[in-house]
């Protein structure tokens, strides 16, 4: 008998190696919370009722929970999304009216693979086969404010009720938003340039032809890609959190901001829509002040217009809307966001 | 061979930029690379996720970087 070694078939060492990675992330996930109350309680000698011995803490374990949690979601999306496209998208919405066309792009806003870099194209591209404004202004609104990032860490930090509450309103307002928009007859604030763009050549659907090696290999360069982006605002929100966890008393907040204080969704949201940052910049701070005694309708309604609404995005967004469409949707999301913010504080 | 980059400058599109250099040198291409940063521009050709490359006025990639390797089979392909 012959005593060879066959050379692992590719498909054996493709799932093979992103088995042993799943199995990775999950014991770094378990060990995280001993290794902290180890390190900072034990080997440090810290208390944990000490403000520094907490806000270490909270520092340590979840700058390394956020970040697996990161690695985790932002790999599997993309792996998913591989699946869908803009093109696919497009094609799906092309000819619906508004209204069907709207609930239609809010759900295909959250699975269409896109980033605000390329909203400019997606509009034209949208307007240009006949997708109506509203409907194409409802994609663009659920594509940040319903995003998977945002979903993924909800769901690791708060479970599942609140992120149910959160995908649905989002949705929601990316409907009714949009919805609005195109009943405001949109399109005379429109550059017309938009309706001159003729297309040329064949279209190229972005994921034709793709292998699951490829589908594996884009999935991790967009992991190392956001976590590239994101760490600064990501130790930026982790550090706010801390700093409130270990040295703001309870029940601070709650005396400015609890869910009776007629204003406190509107500050919320005031404060939230000049500042730009994405979900994993803003979910730990969310933790934190919820932790210190915040309503979840208000942290939320923080939240959405942080990342719904970005001064970049309008800038890009610009080139092909008129100030009055830009200054139009700001107005109907942020207040969508107030409405749904107190309606949370009132049901929860 | 004349060779497009479509986009804005973004992340993205400097990486494609980068491994499209790389794949013209590893073939020992005579090729043009000329950017295309004008979104009415980018538009019309049809792509809706930048980045795009662009070889001989067709499109060849949209809204994805490829690896070089990939880049280098689609230029000596076409």
């Amino acid at each position: 008998m012959s005593v060879h070694t066959a050379p692992a078939h590719p498909a054996v060492r493709r799932w093979g190696s992103l088995v042993a990675a799943a199995a990775l992330w999950l014991v770094l996930y378990r060990l995280n919370l001993p290794f902290w109350d180890w390190l900072i309680y034990d080997a440090l000698g810290l208390s944990a009722d000490s403000a520094a011995g907490s806000a270490l803490h909270f520092f340590g374990y979840d700058v390394v929970k956020i970040t697996l949690l990161l690695i985790g979601i932002i790999f599997l999306v993309t792996l998913l999304r591989s699946f869908m496209s803009l093109e696919r998208t497009r094609a799906l919405l092309g000819g619906r009216r508004e209204g069907v066309g709207n609930v239609m792009a809010a759900g295909l806003g959250v699975v269409t693979p896109f980033c605000s870099c390329s909203a400019v194209p997606a509009f034209i591209g949208f307007v240009s086969a006949g997708v109506p404004i509203g409907v194409t202004m409802s994609f663009l609104i659920a594509s940040p404010l319903v995003n998977e990032i945002a979903i993924g860490l909800l769901l690791g930090m708060f479970g599942i009720g609140p992120t149910l509450l959160y995908v649905a309103a989002g949705l929601t307002i990316a409907i009714v938003a949009g919805w609005a928009l195109g009943r405001m007859n949109a399109q005379r604030w429109v550059e017309p340039f938009v309706f001159e763009t003729r297309l040329r050549g064949e279209i190229v659907d972005s994921t034709a032809g793709l292998t699951w090696d490829d589908r594996i290999e884009m999935s991790r360069e967009e992991v190392v890609t956001i976590l590239r982006k994101i760490w600064p605002y990501l130790l930026v929100g982790i550090g706010l959190g801390a700093i409130i966890h270990g040295w703001v008393p309870t029940g601070f907040f709650t005396t400015y901001a609890n869910a009776d204080n007629p204003l406190g969704v509107v500050v919320a949201v005031l404060l939230g829509v000049p500042l730009y940052s994405n979900a994993a910049g803003v979910m730990p701070l969310v933790q934190s002040l919820y932790g210190a005694g915040l309503p979840m309708g208000t942290l939320l309604a923080f939240m959405m217009s942080v990342v719904a609404l970005s001064l970049p995005e309008m800038i890009l967004l610009r080139r092909v809307l008129k100030p009055q469409l830009i200054a139009a949707f700001i107005a109907v999301v942020a207040t969508g966001i107030v409405v749904v913010g107190y309606l949370f504080n009132l049901i929860l | 061979m004349d060779i497009k980059i479509l986009g804005p400058g973004c992340a993205n599109c400097h990486r494609l930029e980068e491994r499209t250099h790389e794949a013209i040198a590893e073939l020992g291409l005579d090729a043009d690379v000329e950017n295309v940063t004008d979104v009415a521009e980018i538009a019309s050709y049809g792509i809706m996720k930048t980045p795009g490359l662009v070889v001989d006025d067709k499109v060849v990639v949209s809204g994805r970087v490829p690896t070089t390797r990939e880049i280098a089979q689609l230029l000596a392909g076409g």
